[in-house]
């Protein structure tokens, strides 16, 4: 099991340098060349070509992109255009938020998802179920800052029941996680619904049955340890989704987080931070898809076994 | 966030087009999504016949600006006075070509190399697939993002950065079902009688993938809908004045306080285009195999 | 051992089983009796779809209940009236006074438990013993099974077709169950394996004196370890018997047919002789007997009436008009084998 972990860990390091070279050559072209905003109008062209060696962009992509790698793994991403602050330290303070409200979102939605897609598979085709599946489709169809502005208009202008934005108070965080939420909740519930039915069509369901075990077991501990594997598998891909919800979600209600970081920064035109936050951003996606895939090889016997002599 | 990522099986079997459709045709939401897409595609494409483009989509109107809904103007007015009902009918052109263009370039772009990747196999497959994982970690939205701030900001744009970052699945897609036949004995009966590599994707491999991507791509331009209305929101989209529903959402955005109708419609249009997709792509699936309903 | 002052240990009368499905009503079982004395060995033989495996299903009320109906004058398991039963005493039935295991070992496992944990499952649910205990039987169980115990620990996967059958023949017996059921057992794995498992149950049986129904198509397998037959055909006991009365005495066209279509290895020139037409539709009650379509002796009467059942012997019992014709026999006699 070791080796397994040892193995995945070493593949994270070219994965990602990858996923920083892709980003770091997609912002590349995006640059221009921005000495001028930051030098002033009546710079030599000496002092801007001194300022380039010190911004560092001299020399051509891929020598530009070691350089900005070798200064990521001492924690610097360089500074933002706007702030002049610390790119990574910037970072840092937003990433909490995010996290917070990412982990929130997960937590409920699965929750919630995970016994509701149960009881639809269980209950095949009963009313229930096809209401059910109905609402998890309306879900999936709504597009997430839609629901965030409906959600506003409703529970904040009409009842006023949360804030409009921002994280003043402890509410502040239930209108977000409801917007990522919903379309993660449906997602859920539907992959659910779908891996319970084809276990529940299996033959040793039926062998449970026959040894005397009580239908309550045979559901949710003989059917659910199965049906659980390919959910498992789905949750990396999840969490990068409601990361990329997130970007829309505190885009929408002024959420102090690192996905309106991204956007502001791109409004702001401020390429070392978009670079650094994507970049940073995307190495959590991974490293939680990693863990995902841990996780899987452990609950899976099949990969288990393989990997355990 | 999609209908698509809900398919964690895909139909194997070929199945004959009388009787996919037949399926179908028991299906009570996918005749509906259907139906839907039809209307809305041929409202899309009539719209010029009704609506000015100039003059009725984005001339500004300042006399008659904020209005509510009202039996002239049904949809009410936004804030420089235009009709929201011609700018809702007339954004329809947009999501669908956006949202068609995008997973045509996904489709061809992911199917290639997905084909390719699976039937050479070995350590070019294995590259290939390292790259599409490292794709696919970046949120979906963050790389759509990164393309249109690194290209400007334009509708080809828009379309181009969707589509790369609506790729990966279909990569995954065409090479799982490449793999599932890659093993039969029609491919080795072709190749022992000497029928080259690409033909036999081309001829033999491709047709039997063909629902799988058909199910994909039906739910693909949904979520593409979604992204592109998700960018322009953003600002990050299509470019004003133009009238599509994610940047009429933004603009809805500044004036919810008071104004609240405008954030209805542009959103209604998208949940109701998209869902009908879902419907058919979820029929599409079910008709191609079965099994996988009962 | 689960003993009981019963002398029957399947005791089931007048079985009625159909299924009723958007397509149309199936009749799988059309009135039964069927019973089964301790320690006795039963062969239910006949074609698949003949509801044998219905049939079988009921005695452990698995028989899933939307879209299927039972109906029985009664059902009475090792002295449990089954239908009666609530879900709680049919849970302690289940596994305990009566196991069952099923035709493909491939499925029948849990892949994601181990092998032991599925054996000591059974143990812990109907022993009041501690689960290392349990755990320790489980191992005992798999030696007995031929399986060794350390292996006990792997999961389904791991296993061989004829050792996941073994393994779930330890299942089923690990509470020591009266009667035991076996739904064609050996048919989804190879001849060789066939072989072993079956000498395994035949062993076991007289190990645990335990009574057992097995169900199969293979006349041969019947021979091997049946005390007792009792064939069927579209939901009906055509022919029942002792194992030497049906064999040695055949008195149905249907089971002559059966007789015939095995390839005589003798005399290899002779042409396989199949019994011609099909099953009926399960989907159709026939007025007369279900066999006349395909009958050699068919008559006009046979189309008319339903055969009863009726006793030849003490022990040997066969529905077919026929017989009331004077001088009436098949053309099959005593074989000497």
């Amino acid at each position: 099991m070791y080796r397994y972990i040892i193995k995945r860990l070493l593949m994270l390091i070219p994965v990602l340098l990858g996923v920083a070279f892709i980003i770091f050559a997609i912002m590349d072209v995006a640059e221009g060349d921005p000495v001028y905003s930051v030098a002033g109008a009546d710079a030599t062209e000496e002092q801007l070509d001194l300022l380039r060696e010190e911004m560092g962009l001299k020399g051509t992509l891929l020598e530009r992109y070691f350089r900005y790698i070798v200064k990521m793994f001492q924690g610097d991403l360089g500074t933002s255009y706007i702030s002049k602050q610390s790119v990574m330290k910037i970072y840092m303070q937003r990433l909490p938020n995010t996290l917070k409200l990412a982990s929130l979102t997960m937590i409920v939605s699965v929750g919630m998802a995970i016994p509701l897609g149960i009881y639809a598979a269980v209950n095949q085709n009963s009313f229930k179920d096809t209401i059910s599946m109905v609402i998890s489709l309306i879900g999936l169809s709504m597009p997430n800052f839609w629901l965030g502005l409906l959600l506003i208009i409703f529970f904040s202008l009409e009842l006023g029941w949360f804030p409009t934005g921002g994280n003043e108070e402890f509410k502040s965080i239930i209108l977000p996680a409801v917007t990522i939420g919903a379309g993660l909740a449906a997602l859920m519930t539907r992959t659910t619904r779908s891996s319970m039915l084809d276990v529940l069509r299996q033959d040793y369901l039926r062998t449970a049955r026959a040894k005397g075990v009580s239908e309550g077991k045979v559901i949710n501990k003989h059917a659910l340890r199965n049906a659980l594997i390919p959910i498992i598998t789905i949750f990396g891909v999840q969490f990068s989704n409601v990361l990329g919800g997130s970007v829309l979600a505190e885009t929408v209600f002024a959420w102090p987080g690192v996905g309106r970081l991204v956007v502001d920064a791109i409004d702001q035109r401020d390429i070392p931070t978009v670079t650094g936050a994507l970049v940073m951003t995307t190495m959590l996606v991974t490293l939680v898809n990693l863990l995902v895939d841990i996780v899987y090889a452990y609950v899976d016997p099949r990969i288990k076994a393989q990997y355990t002599k | 966030m999609t209908a698509a990522e809900t398919t964690l099986a895909f139909p194997k079997k070929r199945s004959s087009t009388a009787l996919v459709w037949r399926q179908l045709r028991k299906n009570p939401g996918a005749v509906i999504g259907l139906i839907i897409v039809i209307l809305i595609v041929f409202m899309a494409l009539i719209t010029p016949l009704i609506y000015d483009y100039d003059a009725d989509v984005i001339k500004n109107n300042i006399k008659d600006r904020l209005q509510s809904p009202s039996s002239k103007y049904w949809f009410g007015t936004d804030d420089l006075g235009r009709d929201i009902l011609a700018r809702v009918i007339y954004g329809a052109r947009y999501s669908l070509a956006v949202g068609v263009v995008a997973v045509m370039i996904a489709l061809i772009i992911g199917v290639t190399i997905g084909a390719i990747a699976g039937y050479v196999g070995g350590m070019f497959e294995n590259i290939v697939m390292r790259i599409t994982d490292i794709f696919s970690s970046i949120p979906s939205v963050l790389l759509a993002i990164a393309v249109v701030s690194a290209l400007g900001k334009s509708t080809q744009n828009l379309m181009l950065a969707v589509g790369l970052a609506s790729t990966a699945p279909f990569i995954r897609v065409a090479r799982a079902a490449v793999l599932v036949v890659r093993g039969e004995e029609f491919i080795e009966a072709a190749r022992a009688i000497g029928m080259p590599g690409w033909k036999i994707i081309l001829v033999h491999i491709l047709p039997n993938c063909l629902s799988p991507l058909l199910v994909q791509a039906t739910l693909r331009v949904g979520s593409a809908i979604i992204s592109a209305a998700q960018l322009s929101f953003l600002g990050l989209g299509v470019p004003a004045p133009a009238p599509e529903w994610g940047a009429m959402l933004s603009t809805g955005r500044q004036y919810i306080r008071d104004y609240s109708y405008m954030t209805l419609f542009p959103g209604l249009a998208i949940m109701v285009t998209v869902l009908a997709l879902n419907l058919l792509g979820d029929g599409l699936r079910d008709a191609f195999d079965p099994k996988l309903k009962k | 051992m689960n003993t009981d002052s019963n002398r029957l240990a399947v005791d089931i009368k007048n079985l009625h089983v159909r299924y009723e499905t958007d397509d149309g009503v199936v009749y799988a079982v059309n009135g039964i009796d069927l019973t089964l004395e301790n320690k006795r060995t039963l062969g239910l033989v006949g074609e698949t779809g003949a509801g044998k495996t219905t049939t079988a299903l009921t005695m452990l009320k698995l028989v899933p209940v939307p879209p299927g109906i039972v109906e029985a004058d009664h059902i009475e398991i090792c002295g449990h009236n089954i239908p009666k039963l609530s879900t709680q005493e049919l849970e302690k039935v289940r596994g305990n006074d009566i196991s069952m295991i099923f035709q493909d070992p491939m499925t029948a496992l849990n892949p994601v438990f181990t092998i032991e944990d599925q054996i000591s499952e059974s143990i812990e649910l109907h022993q009041d013993i501690s689960k290392a205990q349990a755990k320790a039987r489980a191992g005992d169980m798999l030696e007995t099974v031929g399986i060794p115990r350390e292996r006990g620990k792997e999961y389904p996967h791991q296993f061989s077709g004829g050792m996941k059958q073994r393994a779930v023949i330890a299942i089923a017996l690990a509470c020591n169950p009266r009667v035991l059921i076996a739904d064609e057992p050996t048919t989804a794995l190879d001849v060789t394996i066939q072989a072993q498992v079956l000498e395994l149950m035949n062993k076991l049986k007289d190990q645990y004196s335990t009574s057992l129904i097995l169900i199969t198509h293979d006349l041969g397998i019947v021979a091997e370890i049946c005390d007792d037959v009792a064939v069927m055909y579209a939901g009906r006991i055509v022919e029942s018997g002792t194992l030497e009365d049906v064999y040695g005495y055949t008195q149905h066209p249907y089971t002559e047919g059966l007789f015939n279509s095995l390839p005589n290895i003798k005399d290899r020139k002779e042409k396989l002789r199949p019994i011609t037409g099909l099953m009926p539709d399960p989907m159709i009650i026939p007025v007369g007997c279900p066999f006349a379509p395909r009958c050699r002796y068919v008559d006009e009467r046979c189309y008319q009436v339903m055969p009863e059942l009726k006793s030849v012997s003490p022990t040997h019992k066969v529905a077919c008009i026929a017989y009331e014709r004077p001088g009436f026999h098949i053309e099959r006699r005593i074989e000497n084998e």
